[in-house]
C-alpha cells in the first residue's frame, strides 16, 4: 500500500438483527480510496450503499472485517471524515451561522474566532447575506449549501456525501453539482478526497473519477468503472452515453433463466427472490412505452422519458423480468411476446395475463397453498409475516407481503381485509379450488 | 412524529397486560405505603389548623403562599423530569425498569397518597413544615409524570439525521444537550408545563383544605381562604377569592405561558414557515425592552459563555450510533437489585400480615365502595360527554362561535374544581342526596375540560375535503354525525376520556368525604373509604382501599383505555 491511500475497507460485512432474524446488508466489501479521488457509490435502493458510508464515517461498526483510515482501524466516529446529509440535517432552531459554528465549537473552538471562520465558509459556498437566516427560510438548495459549509468547516480529509442532491429540485441540484465541481477541481476545498453515494447514474458519471456499482441481496460490489472524461462533462458526448450504457448494463444485470429469475418459495431450499416494490400500473406504463419502440431499447433513456427515478425504474424492470414480460441484457431492455400481448390487451385480458404469470411466482404460490390448506381459505396476516421472518428482516418481510398482496389483489388471486388483518383466497379463486377437490 | 403526538400521546407500551415489572412496581408501591403508615402511627390525635383571615387585604399574602408552593413543586418536577428522562433514554438498562415504573406511577390516583403522605410526614417533622412538604410533594406528583414522559419521548424520537449529525460533528455531552436534545424537547416541555400547572392548581387546593376528623391539616393559602369563606357564608370574600385565583391564572397565562409558547415556536422542527404562529404581546415588548437587552448582554450571555467554556469538552472518541449490547451488571448494581428485592419481599409480607388482620366485612365494604365510585365516574364522564361533544364541535367547526366562546371556556376551565368545591357544598348539601350530587359534580368539574379541549382539537382537525365531500353527498343530521364527525373525533375523545376518567377517580377521594360547616359528609365509595379510614386510624382498611384503587385504575387503563386507544390510532387517524 502506498502512502496516498486514505481509506481502505477490508472484507467488511454488515449484518443487522440477531439470531434467526439476521439480515446481511453488506457482504465482503473491499474498497480503497486514494488522495485526490472522487469516488461515487452507485446502486439501487436497498443495496447498502448508505450503510457502507455510515461504516466509513464510524456511525456503524462492521460486523466482520475492518475499515482502515490511513492504516489505522476506525473505532467510533472517524475524526478525519465528515458528512453531508441527504436531508441536510441542519438544526432548525439554529441560524445558518450558528449551524456552521456549532461544528467548530464541538472541536473546542469556543472563542469568537469560530464565527469568523464560519462566515468565511458561508462566503465560500455563496451564502453570504444569509448568516442570520434560519433553515426554514431557505430553499432546499440553499440549505444544502449550508450543509456543505458545515461539513467543510471542520476541514475533513474525506468528505462523504450521502445522496446530497436527491432531495433537491432538478435545477437546484444541477446548479449545486456544478458549484461543487468548480470548487473541487479548482482546489479550493480543504478536502483530500470525496466519496459520494448516489442512485443517479448520470450524476455519478458527470462528477466522479471512479464509479463503484453495487448490487443487492446481499449488498455487494458488482463492478468498478474509471471515468477519464475531461471536466466539465457533457451528457451529449458519445463517450458519456457509452459509459452510461455500460453502467446500466451492470446495474440492471441480465435476465436469468426463469427458475433462477423467480427463485424458490419461502421455507424451500434455495434463495427466495425479493419481490420488487413496483406497482402494476407502473409496469403497464413501461410496457406500453416500450411497445411503441419495437426491438431493443436503451434502459438509460427510460428514466428521462418516463420521468421516473432510476431506483424505481430498476424495480419496474425487475418486475417485468420476473413475470416474463421483458428481458434485459447489456443495458438494453426488450419486450417478450407475452409483454407485447399485455401492453396491447384490454383491462380484463391484462388481469388474466397477469394472473397467469403471477401464479408461477413461488411467493404467491406459497401463500395460496397455505390458504388452501385452511378450512375457510383465510389466515391472519401475522401468520405469513411470521413465516417470512427467518428469511427477511422485519420491515422487509412486511414490504414483501404488501407487494404480494397488491399483486395478488390485482390478479384476483388473493384478497385482504384490513380491518381484520386477514388474508384470504379471492372469491372466484376459492370456488375454483373447491371444484378442484 | 407530529408535534401533536409528541405532546398529547399517552404512553402505551406494547406488551402483556401485566408484566413482571408491573408486579414488582406495584409491590414496591405497596411497601412504600406500608412504611408511610408505620410512621403515621406517631401522628398526634388532634391538630390545630391555621386561622384564616378573611379580609381582602390578606388575599395577596395567601395568593403568594399558594403560588410559592406551585413554583417549588414545578421546579422540582422540571429537574426530576429532565434527569429521569435523560437517564431512561441514555441508559438501556435503566430504561428497562424506569419506564414501567413511570407507566404505573402516572396512572396511580395521586390523591390516594395524600392521607398517607401527610400523616407520615407529620409524625417525623414539625407539623407546619410537614404539611408544607406534603402539599409540595402532592403537587409534584401531579405535575411530574407528563413532563417526564414528554422529555423521555423527545429524547428517544430525535430524528436520526440530527443524531447522526451530532455524532459526525463530534458534539460532546454538553453541546448535545444544549443544542440538540433540549431544543428538540422544548416545545413538548412547554406545552406539558402548561398542562402540569393547570393540574397542579387542582391538587394545591385539595392539599390546602385537607382535614381528617379532628386533625386539621389546612395550609394558609387561597384554597383555605375559599373554604373558610364558604364555611362562614361570606359571599363577598368568596367572590374576592375566586377573582384573585382567576386573576393569577390569567396573569400567568399572559405573562409566562403565552410568551414561552411564542418563544418556543423557534424549536418547531417543521421546515416550512407557519402562517399564523403563536404570538405574545408581552414577549414582543420584552424583546424591545432596553432592560432585558441589557440583562441579556450583561448577565445571560456571560453566564452562557462561562457554561460553554467549563462544560464543553471536545470528546477524544465519539461512539457510533448503534446500541451496544448490554454491558454486564456491576457488583454495585447487583447489590442494589438485591436490596430492592429484599425490601419489596419484606414489605409484601408485612402488607399481607396487616391485610390479614382485617375482618372480611371490610373487603365487602371495599367491593361495594369500588362499585359505587365506578358508577359515579361513569355518570360524571357520561354527563361530560353529553355536553362537550356538541359544544366542542360547534367551537371547532365554526370560527365565529369560537371567537366568542373560546375565551370564556378557557377562563372557566382555568378555575380548579377543588376551589369551587366549598361553594358547591354550600348550595347542594341542603338538597336530598345532596352529598351524592356534590360528589358527582366535583368529579365532573375536574374532568370535563380535558374532554372539551380534545373535542375542539378533533373537530377543527376534520379535513376540509371530507367536509366538502359530505356536503356534496348531502349528508345531514345524524347521518353526517355517524359517517364523518364521530369517526373523526374518536381518537380525540378517547385521549380526552383517558385523562378524564383518571381525574375522576382521583377526585373521588376529596369528593366523597367532605368536611363542611363542622360536619362530615360521607357517601358510599372507595374514595370515602380511603379518607374515613385515615380519619379513624384504621390503617389496614386504608392500605387495602388505597391499593384497591391503584389496582382498579391501572387495570381499567390496561383493559379498556389502552385497547380503545390502539383502535383509535389504527383505524380513525386522519393525519397520517
Amino acid at each position: 500500500m502506498t502512502n496516498d491511500v486514505l481509506l481502505h475497507v477490508d472484507h467488511v460485512t454488515k449484518v443487522f438483527g440477531q439470531a434467526d432474524r439476521r439480515f446481511t446488508a453488506l457482504k465482503d466489501i473491499n474498497l480503497t480510496i486514494r488522495e485526490r479521488e472522487f469516488v461515487a457509490l452507485l446502486g439501487p435502493s436497498g443495496c447498502g450503499k448508505s450503510t457502507l458510508l455510515r461504516m466509513i464515517t464510524g456511525l456503524f461498526a462492521p460486523s466482520e472485517g475492518t475499515v482502515y483510515y490511513r492504516n489505522q482501524p476506525v473505532r467510533g466516529i472517524n475524526p478525519y471524515a465528515t458528512m453531508v446529509f441527504q436531508t441536510f440535517a441542519l438544526y432548525p432552531w439554529l441560524s445558518v451561522l450558528d449551524n456552521v459554528a456549532l461544528a467548530l465549537e464541538a472541536r473546542g473552538e469556543t472563542s469568537n474566532a469560530r464565527f469568523e471562520r464560519a462566515e468565511k465558509l458561508i462566503d465560500l459556498v455563496g451564502m453570504d447575506g444569509f448568516e442570520r437566516a434560519y433553515p426554514r427560510e431557505l430553499s432546499g438548495g440553499m440549505r444544502q449549501k449550508v450543509g456543505f459549509a458545515r461539513a467543510l468547516a471542520v476541514e475533513p480529509e474525506l468528505l462523504c456525501l450521502d445522496e446530497p442532491f436527491s432531495a433537491l429540485d432538478v435545477l437546484s441540484a444541477e446548479a449545486l453539482r456544478g458549484e461543487l465541481m468548480e470548487l473541487w477541481i479548482g482546489g479550493q476545498l480543504p478536502t483530500k478526497a470525496i466519496l459520494m453515494v448516489s442512485h443517479n447514474i448520470e450524476e455519478a458519471i458527470s462528477m466522479a473519477d471512479r464509479v463503484v456499482v453495487m448490487g443487492k441481496e446481499p449488498g455487494r460490489i458488482l463492478a468498478e468503472f474509471r471515468i477519464d472524461l475531461p471536466h466539465p462533462r457533457s451528457r451529449k458526448d458519445a463517450r458519456f452515453e457509452q459509459t452510461l450504457d455500460r453502467i446500466y448494463g451492470a446495474i440492471a444485470g441480465r435476465t436469468e433463466p426463469e427458475t433462477k429469475e423467480i427463485g424458490t418459495a419461502p421455507g424451500a431450499p434455495g434463495p427466495t427472490r425479493i419481490l420488487p416494490g413496483a406497482s402494476v400500473s407502473a409496469l403497464a406504463g413501461m410496457l406500453e412505452h416500450l411497445l411503441s419502440h419495437a426491438g431493443k431499447y436503451d434502459i438509460y433513456r427510460l428514466d428521462n422519458e418516463l420521468d421516473i427515478e432510476m431506483a424505481d425504474l430498476i424495480q419496474v424492470i425487475e418486475m417485468a423480468e420476473m413475470l416474463g414480460f421483458a428481458t434485459v441484457g447489456e443495458g438494453d431492455i426488450q419486450l417478450t411476446p407475452l409483454g407485447e400481448a399485455f401492453a396491447e390487451a384490454s383491462i380484463l385480458t391484462r388481469k388474466e395475463l397477469f394472473a397467469q404469470r403471477a401464479r408461477r411466482l413461488p411467493m404467491i404460490q406459497w401463500m395460496m397453498q397455505m390458504l388452501n390448506a385452511t378450512p375457510d381459505r383465510r389466515l391472519p396476516w401475522k401468520v405469513f409475516h411470521t413465516a417470512l421472518l427467518p428469511e427477511f428482516p422485519d420491515e422487509l418481510a412486511e414490504r414483501q407481503l404488501d407487494v404480494a398482496i397488491d399483486w395478488g389483489r390485482y390478479a384476483e388471486l388473493i384478497d385482504y381485509d384490513d380491518s381484520g388483518e386477514t388474508v384470504s383466497l379471492a372469491a372466484a379463486n376459492g370456488q375454483e379450488a373447491m371444484a378442484a377437490r | 412524529m407530529t408535534l401533536r403526538e409528541r405532546i398529547f400521546r399517552t404512553p402505551s407500551r406494547a406488551g402483556a397486560l401485566l408484566s413482571v415489572g408491573d408486579v414488582v412496581v406495584l409491590l414496591i408501591i405497596a411497601t412504600l405505603l406500608y412504611l408511610g403508615l408505620r410512621l403515621a402511627n406517631g401522628t398526634p390525635e388532634v391538630i390545630q389548623g391555621p386561622d384564616i383571615n378573611l379580609t381582602p387585604a390578606a388575599l395577596p399574602y395567601y395568593a403568594l403562599l399558594s403560588l410559592g408552593r406551585m413554583l417549588a413543586a414545578y421546579c422540582l418536577s422540571l429537574v426530576f423530569s429532565i434527569a429521569y428522562g435523560y437517564a431512561a433514554a441514555r441508559n438501556r438498562r435503566a430504561e428497562r425498569w424506569l419506564m414501567p415504573l413511570l407507566d404505573i406511577l402516572q396512572s396511580v390516583p395521586i390523591l390516594s397518597f395524600l392521607p398517607v403522605v401527610v400523616l407520615s410526614l407529620t409524625a417525623v417533622l414539625p407539623q407546619a413544615v410537614a404539611v408544607e412538604i406534603a402539599a409540595i410533594v402532592l403537587i409534584f406528583t401531579s405535575q411530574v409524570w407528563n413532563l417526564t414522559f414528554s422529555f423521555y419521548q423527545s429524547m428517544t424520537t430525535i430524528p436520526t439525521e440530527y443524531r447522526e449529525a451530532a455524532a459526525v460533528f463530534r458534539l460532546g455531552r454538553w453541546l448535545r444537550l444544549k443544542q440538540v436534545e433540549l431544543p428538540f424537547a422544548c416545545m413538548g416541555l412547554v406545552w406539558n408545563s402548561v398542562m402540569s400547572w393547570a393540574g397542579g392548581w387542582f391538587f394545591l387546593m385539595a392539599a390546602e383544605i385537607f382535614t381528617l376528623g379532628e386533625r386539621d391539616f389546612r395550609l394558609p393559602g387561597l384554597g383555605a381562604y375559599l373554604q373558610t369563606a364558604a364555611n362562614d357564608g361570606n359571599v363577598e370574600a368568596l367572590l374576592m377569592g375566586i377573582g384573585t385565583l382567576v386573576l393569577i391564572i390569567v396573569l400567568l397565562d399572559q405573562l409566562v405561558w403565552q410568551p414561552l409558547l411564542a418563544w418556543a415556536e423557534r424549536f418547531k422542527i417543521s421546515q416550512v414557515s407557519d402562517d399564523n404562529p403563536t404570538t405574545s404581546w408581552f414577549l414582543n415588548s420584552l424583546r424591545r425592552s432596553g432592560l432585558v437587552g441589557w440583562l441579556r448582554r450583561r448577565l445571560i450571555a456571560p453566564v452562557g459563555r462561562w457554561l460553554d467554556h467549563t462544560l464543553n469538552r471536545p470528546p477524544r472518541q465519539v461512539p457510533g450510533l448503534e446500541t451496544a449490547e448490554f454491558e454486564r451488571r456491576s457488583l454495585l448494581g447487583w447489590i442494589f437489585l438485591l436490596l430492592v428485592g429484599f425490601g419489596a419481599a419484606y414489605g409484601t409480607l408485612r402488607v399481607l400480615d396487616l391485610l390479614l388482620t382485617m375482618p372480611a366485612s371490610n373487603w365487602g365494604e371495599i367491593a361495594v365502595g369500588g362499585g359505587a365510585t365506578l358508577l359515579r365516574v361513569l355518570i360524571a364522564v357520561s354527563i361530560a360527554l353529553a355536553w362537550t361533544i356538541p359544544l366542542g364541535v360547534l367551537i371547532g367547526t365554526n370560527p365565529r362561535a369560537a371567537s366568542i366562546l373560546q375565551p370564556l371556556v378557557q377562563i372557566a376551565a382555568s378555575i380548579p374544581a377543588t376551589a369551587l368545591f366549598p361553594v358547591l357544598l354550600l348550595g347542594l348539601l341542603a338538597l336530598p342526596a345532596g352529598a351524592n350530587i356534590a360528589a358527582v359534580l366535583l368529579m365532573l368539574l375536574g374532568t370535563q375540560w380535558y374532554l372539551l379541549f380534545n373535542v375542539i382539537a378533533g373537530a377543527s382537525a376534520i379535513p376540509q375535503d371530507l367536509q366538502y365531500t359530505s356536503d356534496l353527498l348531502r349528508l345531514k343530521g345524524w347521518k353526517r354525525w355517524r359517517t364523518l364527525i364521530l369517526p373523526a373525533l374518536f381518537p380525540y375523545i378517547i385521549t380526552g376520556l383517558i385523562t378524564a376518567s383518571g381525574g375522576a377517580w382521583n377526585a373521588s377521594i376529596v369528593a366523597e368525604y367532605t368536611h363542611f360547616g363542622g360536619e362530615t359528609n360521607q357517601v358510599t365509595g372507595l374514595g370515602a373509604l380511603i379518607s374515613s379510614s385515615t380519619a379513624n386510624g384504621d390503617y389496614a382498611l386504608l392500605l387495602a382501599s388505597t391499593l384497591t384503587m391503584i389496582v382498579l385504575v391501572v387495570a381499567i387503563n390496561r383493559l379498556v383505555w389502552r385497547r380503545l386507544y390502539r383502535i383509535a390510532e389504527d383505524r380513525f387517524r386522519m393525519d397520517q
